[in-house]
């Protein structure tokens, strides 16, 4: 063995090695996109377009990265625990029941500076108690956190069946949706389409995990418990009190991704507006090495795909909505599962540069 | 002169950045006992791992019996007859003896025959080694020293001729590293090569026949044990003189600051922890808990610092009350002025992932001046951790790097200084100098007289006897979850606590009449 195995500088680390995941990514692709008889860089230059090409798609690109925004947060700081919340899904759709709940009983007498904010805290307390009842099962009966946060998902969605279908369905409707939120429960538009107020929600929570997890006593004790758990019991701190810290946070990043749904777009309580923004959440956590900032990139490249995404399906017929499920999760395969694959030939690379 | 077992020619191996052995060369008498004596970290391990092919050498060539060897893995090692005897043990509780005797040799030419061949060539090693073990005894119910026996066995077993012991007297009792002592002695009338792995003075003095001494890498010095004491060696390995006794004024105990009455754990299979013990930490004294590992210290040690409630009897610290309705966890415990030093501080006292300055304040970081209006203050805990740095001599002092870079003789010098910091009124320690090279132990054993003379009651678990004898004023020996005997620190003598510490006491209790 002649290379020496340095260990890669740190802007190789943050900046080169996720470059260098998205690029085989696409790399491969561009491969299949070949296979199926279309020219791949036709498709990218589609693909880009459609994400940044105008102000509306930038618009639609970002309404979808803040959804990523909450979820990858979620994922984040459960995982700064020690936690893999997979429940994301759940805790948004529960999210977003709570936050509907609020405002189908008072949006007719709140005015909006009050109603806003009130459906904002319903959100993150239904997402909270949500993740709360896993986290309580693995605190105090032992149940694994992962297994327990998957199967609430599936409760999630079979509880919201049967609320929409059964009680929350608006009077004489067919399709099961709530009544419409009085004008004051919606969040303002920042330009003319989906994107809302909610994009700041969501930087702002990057703000504020960022300092809980880094500048405050409770971040420092959740962070010494996710890499030591016995070094935490040593330091005093209780494991369940901050499991049930860590998830009920977790689960109200993720509550979130209600508000930017109802409030922000749908305006009334729908079924499965979560769509994979909970699981994909792992993905965005994954790639943005679970730090805000980080999170916040990885969420922005995440909703460029998911819109670039849909303007291709929408274009190209040979590219359906599976083929950019397809490619969104090759972006995750690569960035996430592999997302070691390209470092020693990094670390060859500066080896040989600096010899 | 004959040729030598094992020739090493310029061995050289670095990992990164850091050369862990720079330029060995060294020749292992046939049918002698050498010793390789050296720190924590001096290359010692790295360069055995090299004779048995764990790692390969950038530079160097290895001879065995004259002929130069290349040693691709374990089991080239193996079939030039060399073998290892791990400092923990490499068997299956649940399996006999026999059963661990043929486990890994599959490769090796003696498997063919199977178990009643593996039980023939037991029986015939037993006879030519005096190695005596019950093939048909289940490990678990072995004792440590037997075990060690199994893994000599093993060794012996797959046709070694020249045998390594890494640290082979780490779990055992005074008494049962001289059984093992007499063991290798016959070994080498036999005709063996024993290579002796060990930081410890005493052993080497009492067994070997020569003796390497390795520092930083290098070989410094060359001796035949006869030729030379213990303080020469000591100073060969530190590199400068080295005092291993120190003086320390006798001590005025005050007042009881923690005292334990009919303390007992079991945990929840029902397995009794820790029996009826009773004990009285005063202020201005150091307590020595001296007992194998594994015999209840380590239960003490978290029952003491809230860690684990007890399940029966009380615990009075400072004045609280602690017992199985009224836990204490350790949050509380360092409000009463109870610091401890953990047993295992890679795994309790520190976290690797975090800076140093980070580290510095585990424990303590709800307080101010740490934290404030729930927030850290990140320059506060900085220069806190700088200053402890300075006051510990801490290298490299740079709060900004991660725990895990720092030697374990500096992160021992962080947890230490980090507890001491407060000036607790009394303060746990578990195996202060475990893995900490022998300047740093030096330190470390000056600045827990210091707190001692400063009126701190100190309690102090080691498995390292000589460490309890030059602390302890007091000291408590521990076997099987109780406190056996209690000797007077001036008292003391290694012999009397070996035995306390087999158990011989208690038998005599139970039996004696």
């Amino acid at each position: 063995m002649t290379l020496s195995r340095r260990p890669l500088p740190a802007w190789a680390d943050i900046v080169l090695l996720p470059l260098v995941n998205i690029a085989l990514a696409f790399v491969t692709v561009g491969i299949i996109v070949r296979i199926i008889g279309v020219d791949p860089f036709h498709a990218l230059s589609l693909l880009v377009v459609g994400a940044v090409g105008s102000p509306e798609s930038i618009g639609y690109t970002l309404y979808y990265a803040t959804n990523f925004i909450f979820t990858g947060l979620a994922v984040a700081v459960a995982f700064h625990g020690g936690l893999f919340n997979i429940g994301g899904e759940g805790q948004a759709y529960l999210g977003g029941l709570g936050c509907g709940l609020a405002i189908l009983a008072l949006d007719r007498y709140l005015p909006a500076w009050l109603m806003i904010p009130v459906g904002i805290a319903a959100a993150a307390l239904f997402g909270a108690a949500w993740a709360a009842v896993p986290a309580w099962l693995q605190a105090w009966r032992g149940s694994h956190i992962v297994i327990t946060t998957i199967m609430f998902n599936f409760v999630a969605a079979a509880l919201m069946v049967y609320l929409m279908v059964n009680v929350l369905i608006a009077p004489g409707s067919m399709t099961p949706q709530s009544r419409g939120f009085a004008p004051s429960a919606f969040l303002p538009q920042m330009g003319g389409n989906a994107l809302n107020l909610s994009l700041l929600l969501a930087l702002a929570c990057c703000v504020a995990v960022w300092v809980f997890l880094w500048h405050t006593p409770w971040g420092y004790a959740l962070r010494t418990m996710g890499h030591n758990p016995e070094a935490a019991v040593y330091a005093g701190t209780n494991l369940r009190h901050m499991t049930m810290l860590a998830m009920c946070l977790s689960g109200a990043l993720a509550g979130f991704v209600g508000v930017n749904e109802l409030m922000g777009v749908h305006h009334r309580i729908v079924l499965d507006f979560p769509a994979g923004y909970g699981f994909a959440g792992i993905a965005v956590a994954l790639m943005g090495r679970n730090h805000p900032l980080g999170i916040a990139l990885a969420a922005l490249l995440f909703g460029a795909l998911q819109q670039g995404g849909a303007e291709l399906a929408f274009d190209i017929p040979q590219i359906t909505r599976e083929t950019v499920v397809l490619i969104q999760g090759l972006v995750i395969l690569f960035s996430g599962a592999l997302v070691q694959l390209p470092r020693p030939w990094l670390q060859a690379l500066f080896a040989f540069r600096r010899p | 002169m004959t040729v030598p077992a094992i020739a090493l020619e310029g061995i050289d191996k670095s990992f990164g950045s850091v050369h862990a052995v720079r330029g060995v060369s060294l020749s292992i008498e046939k049918g002698a006992i050498t010793g390789i004596i050296g720190e924590n970290g001096a290359g010692k391990s790295t360069l055995m791992s090299i004779l048995y092919g764990l790692y390969r050498a950038d530079a160097g060539t290895i001879r065995v019996d004259g002929q130069p060897v290349q040693m691709d893995g374990p089991r080239d090692a193996i079939r030039h007859g060399i073998g290892m005897v791990h400092q923990h043990f490499m068997l299956i509780d649940s399996f006999t003896v026999l059963e661990n005797l043929i486990l890994g040799a599959e490769g090796g030419p003696m498997l063919a025959g199977g178990l009643a061949a593996a039980r023939a060539e037991l029986a015939r090693l037993s006879r030519d080694y005096g190695l005596t073990v019950d093939p048909d005894a289940k490990v678990a119910d072995l004792s440590v020293g037997e075990q060690q026996r199994v893994e000599i066995l093993k060794v012996l077993f797959r046709g070694a001729r020249i045998l390594i012991l890494d640290e082979p007297s780490a779990v055992l009792t005074p008494q049962e590293t001289d059984r093992l002592f007499r063991i290798l002695a016959t070994l080498k009338e036999r005709g063996v090569t024993v290579v002796l792995i060990t930081h410890k003075l005493r052993e080497i003095m009492a067994a070997t026949d020569r003796v390497f001494v390795m520092r930083q890498g290098q070989m410094v010095a060359e001796r035949r044990t006869a030729d030379t004491d213990a303080e020469e060696l000591a100073e060969l390995m530190v590199g400068r003189k080295v005092r291993l006794q120190f003086d320390k004024v006798p001590p005025h105990p005050g007042e009881v600051r923690l005292s334990a009455e009919h303390l007992g754990l079991v945990d929840g299979r029902g397995v009794v922890l820790l029996d009826d013990i009773e004990l009285a930490l005063r202020a201005g004294e150091i307590v020595g808990i001296a007992g194998v590992s594994g015999n209840g210290q380590t239960e003490l040690l978290q029952v003491l610092a809230g860690i684990r409630r007890p399940t029966s009897g009380r615990l009075v610290v400072c004045g609280r009350t602690i017992d199985a309705d009224h836990p204490g966890d350790p949050a509380e415990m360092r409000d009463l002025g109870v610091a401890h030093v953990p047993e295992d501080r890679q795994r309790q006292g520190m976290v690797a992932a975090f800076r140093a300055s980070e580290t510095s304040i585990l424990g303590y970081h709800e307080l101010p001046p740490f934290s404030q209006h729930g927030l850290l203050n990140g320059p506060a805990v900085g220069a806190h951790c700088a200053r402890l740095m300075e006051r510990f001599d801490v290298r490299p002092r740079v709060p900004g790097l991660r725990s895990s870079s720092f030697s374990g003789g500096n992160q021992q010098k962080l947890v230490l200084a980090r507890e001491m910091a407060r000036e607790p009124k009394v303060l746990l320690v578990g195996q202060p100098t475990r893995g900490v090279d022998i300047g740093a132990i030096e330190f470390i054993h000056r600045e827990l007289v210091k707190s001692r003379d400063a009126g701190c009651a100190v309690l102090v678990v080691s498995v390292e006897l000589d460490e309890i004898l030059s602390l302890a004023d007091r000291i408590l020996v521990m076997f099987g979850g109780r406190i056996v005997g209690e000797v007077e620190g001036s008292r003391a003598d290694e012999r009397t606590l070996g035995l306390m510490m087999a158990g011989a006491g208690r038998e005599r209790d139970s039996h004696g009449r």
